[in-house]
């Protein structure tokens, strides 16, 4: 008997330019398990208006931490997209 | 106590922080908010980050220092809202036992700030334009630089 895919919902970040670009300051994305943070950002570019303008491999954090494009991530995870940081 | 205000940083509250009799030396950093030649007339920085990663991450750059230079206390608050010329947008006093290590602590936290810490600035000018300051061509915020967790 075939399983059913598993799916996860992930709740997407958006600060700075990126919020300006999408309008938006988060948004909840679904995701076929297993996935990357790098599907989360394609998903998100596919699917929110304005996205698009958002870099194919922004920064990004998953939980908190900083994160690279092929790491993990799970249902209910937040995964923020982080423009280029100026801080200090 | 948090490293992030919307307050203007007073600096007496943070040397209170990291002093010590047994630190020989304090060093201060204050960032502040520049309208210089290439800036083009800017009268203000407009501060935004994501508040909870900005707290845990500061909190790992000072555990860092405890375990860099043996002694060193340090202390960091971050700015944020609108911010005008001339004013502070970040303030780090690190104390250590002798100087160099001071000095090295203090520029340790800035420099690592400027790469892990996820704050954003808007720069307003007295035309009305703005723009989002992106340093990110600069050698010191290479993405690949970054630490990871996950």
């Amino acid at each position: 008997m075939e399983r059913p895919a598993l799916s996860g919902t992930i709740r997407v970040r958006f600060f700075a330019r990126y919020a300006e670009l999408v309008g938006r300051a988060e948004a909840a994305v679904a995701v076929s398990l297993p996935a990357t943070v790098g599907d989360v950002v394609r998903r998100v570019r596919e699917q929110l208006p304005g996205a698009r303008a958002i870099p194919e491999r922004p920064l990004a954090a998953v939980n908190l931490h900083h994160a690279k494009l092929d790491a993990s991530v799970a249902d209910g995870d937040e995964v923020a997209l982080l423009p280029p940081i100026a801080g200090g | 106590m948090s490293y992030l205000t919307r307050a203007p940083i007073i600096l007496d509250e943070l040397l209170a922080t990291v002093s010590s009799p047994e630190c020989g030396g304090t060093c201060v950093f204050l960032g502040t908010v520049r309208d210089g030649p290439d800036e083009h007339g800017v009268t203000a920085i407009e501060y935004s980050a994501y508040e909870e990663m900005v707290e845990g991450e500061l909190g790992r750059i000072v555990t860092e220092v405890g375990e860099r230079w043996s002694g060193a206390r340090v202390a960091v608050r971050h700015r944020l809202g609108l911010i005008p010329v001339g004013e502070a947008s970040i303030a780090i006093v690190a104390a250590a036992p002798h100087r160099a290590h001071a000095f090295e602590a203090c520029r340790y936290v800035i420099e690592e700030v400027k790469r892990r810490v996820a704050v954003w600035k808007k720069e307003l000018r007295a035309d009305g334009s703005e723009t989002w300051v992106d340093p990110s061509g600069r050698p010191t915020v290479r993405p690949s630089d970054l630490p990871t967790h996950v």
